[in-house]
């Protein structure tokens, strides 16, 4: 135990296959185990350990009935959904403790890890509140006093779901029901660890909340349930991170994100979407804004083996916004079918939807978007621009936008474009000096620069260098 | 003596055979200016020493300072000293002026080693200065919505910050209004000294009164067809260049 264990054969090899900051995993004991596959027995071992009150089992039962009837939806999406076999899953593994508030209670092995990762090294210098999951609970979960003084509640969902039943249970699957598809219904059954928050009316939290979602066990899936509220005229952004060592086997990392945005409220998630490529990362996200309320999701998704992920926010109460930045970087063997989804539910509101794609040697990208305005409303906005960026002449793009818009006085627009980085201009580059992979880098960096530039400092820092990472490996 | 040496140099695009064995060399120290028409090969010149992949040489060699540059990759000819001012230069989006020259200049450090920011915006500046360029010019990306002048002042600030032993210039007048060229001309000027040697393409003698030449060579159908000094250029300003045929 606590022996550095290379996930694949040997150190070398490792480090020639994957480059990333991810990619180890020790050996860990794990107290709580639900074995192997999925039936009710599992869900009622998962009920068991965590304590769940009876309204949370039967929540759960109905959502793995659900998730049974469902089909997988491989008439619209990639075929490579056929290849997860769910009997092979691991579904909840946990050391069995609450999470810690300070790094010091953590286990050693488990703390090791998110030291590696720099967790808390970024918590000291600009974050307000973390929560750090290992395979299924949180680890550890802190929020900056002064934060915690203000009314914020930051705990995992299970804390949530216990100790503020009274907030929890008006909005917990209110805005995805647990049959929205196959996953959110999967979710629902198995579901284990992710944030609940709650930021009082007016209330604005000055730094970002973050939690950081990490897969150690190999044949595991990771089910974390966020649920994020913002009150009257209330400000939040919370930001994620995850992380999970190369495995031979596939991991199924399946999330359910709701987001309540109230009156005049503004909530702002930031993901960086770094899985290792035998993750199938299956999530879906989705927010409510009520009256002048803000949603906005700025997604960056970099690493799995397919993600399928469109955030999407229903803008029900007047002049309310949403927003959607995506970056999705699909490298060799890599599909990422990403989107997003504008549903205008009441008068003048607003919508964007800013999506940039790379593709790199046989990596896919997929653009899907949808954006609804009804009939009866008036004054709605939406602008959608999305822009793919081919590196190789084998590497694919797709775009299936979904744009119903009836009645009239609506205003939309959509603009689209494929580019290549063409030959002039890595020669004209490398003249200067740089290098091909240095001169490609610096082309992809200028494609995503302006949406780059709406993550905080720390994160767009390290986006850079896992882009400069990426081209590295599929230059020469 | 340390020199750019072309030395029967042979090259085509595809099958078509471009140079024809031309032979040039051209010392740290010197200005060399190449006068030819359209279609002579001039500009093919350029991008073969850069190492463009479009070319392939056929015979003959390149050396700077003796070392032979055909074999290396355009990078690496670029570390070595080699810096060519582009007749069109690439728009690069979403890369700023500033970005770009910092990562040039990173890329000839040794890899433990981070550039000065303090110092490299100091001297940013004062190039930009003395070409003209306003200050916000850096946070602009490389080339886009350039006019002809900005992307050619553009080119002599990289130059100026990258500090080459050998510098190839193509055209660099072409689009050039008067002002812009005594701009552009200075700029150079003031590069020039006892280690850096200059080859100045131009298709007119124009330029040749602000960028004054040691020697000057007339380019036709892929070589040098006859050299002398900068009186040269005012012989085929006055006569145009159907003589030069007749020789």
């Amino acid at each position: 135990m606590n022996e550095l264990q290379p996930s694949n054969s040997t150190m070398a090899e490792q480090v020639q296959i994957d480059r990333s900051i991810g990619d180890f995993s020790y050996n860990v004991d794990y107290t709580f185990d639900a074995g192997v596959g999925l039936t009710e027995e599992t869900i009622d071992y998962i009920c068991d350990v965590k304590k769940d009150p009876d309204w949370v089992r039967k929540f759960r039962k109905e959502g793995y009935k659900k998730f049974l009837e469902k089909p997988m939806p491989t008439n619209w999406a990639s075929k490579d959904l056929e290849n997860i076999v769910f009997e092979n899953i691991r579904y909840y593994l946990s050391q069995g403790q609450a999470p810690k508030r300070t790094w010091e209670e953590v286990p050693e092995d488990v703390k090791k890890t998110f030291e590696r990762l720099g967790i808390p090294e970024q918590e000291r210098k600009f974050l307000a509140g973390v929560e750090a999951q290992f395979d299924s609970e949180a680890a550890y979960s802190n929020i900056k006093e002064a934060v915690g003084k203000q009314g914020v509640i930051f705990v995992g969902s299970a804390e949530g779901l216990r100790e503020h039943p009274e907030i929890f249970k008006k909005w917990f699957g209110k805005v995805i029901p647990s049959g929205d598809n196959k996953f959110s219904a999967l979710n629902s059954a198995v579901f284990s660890g992710g944030s609940f928050i709650y930021v009082p009316p007016g209330v604005k939290v000055s730094h970002p909340l973050q939690a950081y979602f990490r897969i150690n066990a190999q044949n595991f899936g990771q089910f974390e349930r966020t649920l994020i509220i913002a009150d009257e005229g209330a400000e939040v952004t919370y930001m994620e991170g995850c992380t999970a060592p190369k495995f031979e086997t596939a991991t199924l990392h399946s999330a359910v994100v709701e987001l309540v945005a109230l009156k005049g409220a503004k909530i702002q998630y930031i993901t960086v979407q770094n899985w290792s490529a035998n993750v199938f990362n299956l999530v879906t996200k989705r927010g409510l804004a009520y009256e002048d309320a803000e949603v906005k999701w700025i997604d960056c998704n970099i690493g799995s083996r397919l993600t399928m992920k469109y955030p999407g926010v229903i803008m029900k109460g007047r002049r309310a916004r949403g927003e959607v930045v995506s970056i999705a970087l699909a490298g060799d063997g890599q599909h990422q079918d990403t989107g997003a989804k504008m549903v205008h539910a009441a008068d003048e509101t607003t919508s964007n939807i800013i999506s940039k794609s790379i593709s790199l040697g046989t990596g896919r990208s997929t653009y899907r978007g949808l954006v609804h305005i009804p009939k009866h409303l008036k004054k709605c906005k939406n602008n959608t621009e999305c822009d793919a960026l081919l590196i190789n002449t084998n590497s694919r793009t797709d775009t299936y936008p979904a744009i119903t818009v009836r009645g009239q006085g609506h205003s939309v627009q959509h603009e689209a474009s494929v580019s290549q980085i063409n030959a002039e201009q890595i020669f004209y580059m490398q003249q200067r000096g740089l290098s091909e992979a240095a001169a490609m880098s610096l082309a992809v960096n200028g494609f995503v620069n302006d949406l780059v530039q709406q993550f905080p400092m720390e994160y767009s820092v390290e986006l850079k260098r896992l882009i400069d990472l990426e081209m590295e490996g599929s230059v020469g | 003596m340390k020199t750019l040496s072309i030395q029967n140099l042979h090259a085509s695009i595809g099958e078509k055979p471009i140079l024809h064995g031309l032979t040039l060399t051209i010392p740290q120290g010197e200005v060399h200016a190449i006068m030819g028409k359209n279609g002579s090969g001039k500009s093919t010149l350029a991008k073969v020493m850069a190492g463009h992949p479009d070319y392939t040489v056929t015979a003959g060699d390149v050396f700077l300072n003796g070392e032979s540059i055909l074999g290396m990759e355009p990078d690496v000819r670029a570390r070595l000293g080699l810096f060519l001012a582009f007749q069109y230069p690439m728009e690069i989006p979403g890369v700023t002026i500033a970005n770009f020259i910092r990562a040039a200049l990173q890329a000839r450090l040794p890899e433990d080693q981070e550039l000065e920011a303090t110092e490299y915006y100091a001297q940013l500046y004062a190039k930009m200065d003395a070409l003209s360029i306003p200050r916000q010019f850096t946070a602009r990306f490389l080339n886009e919505g350039f006019s002809g002048g900005e992307k050619k002042r553009c080119e002599i600030l990289q130059m100026a910050m990258l500090k080459p032993s050998y510098c190839v210039l193509d055209e660099t007048d072409s689009g050039l209004d008067i002002d812009a060229l005594k701009i552009v001309s200075s700029g150079v000027n003031a590069l020039r000294g006892p280690d850096v040697g200059m080859l100045v393409i131009t298709h007119y003698q124009r330029l040749l009164n602000y960028i004054v030449p040691d020697k000057v060579h007339i380019m036709a159908e892929g070589k040098i067809v006859l050299s002398g000094d900068k009186d040269l250029a005012l012989k085929l300003e006055a006569e145009g260049y159907d003589w030069i045929e007749a020789l």
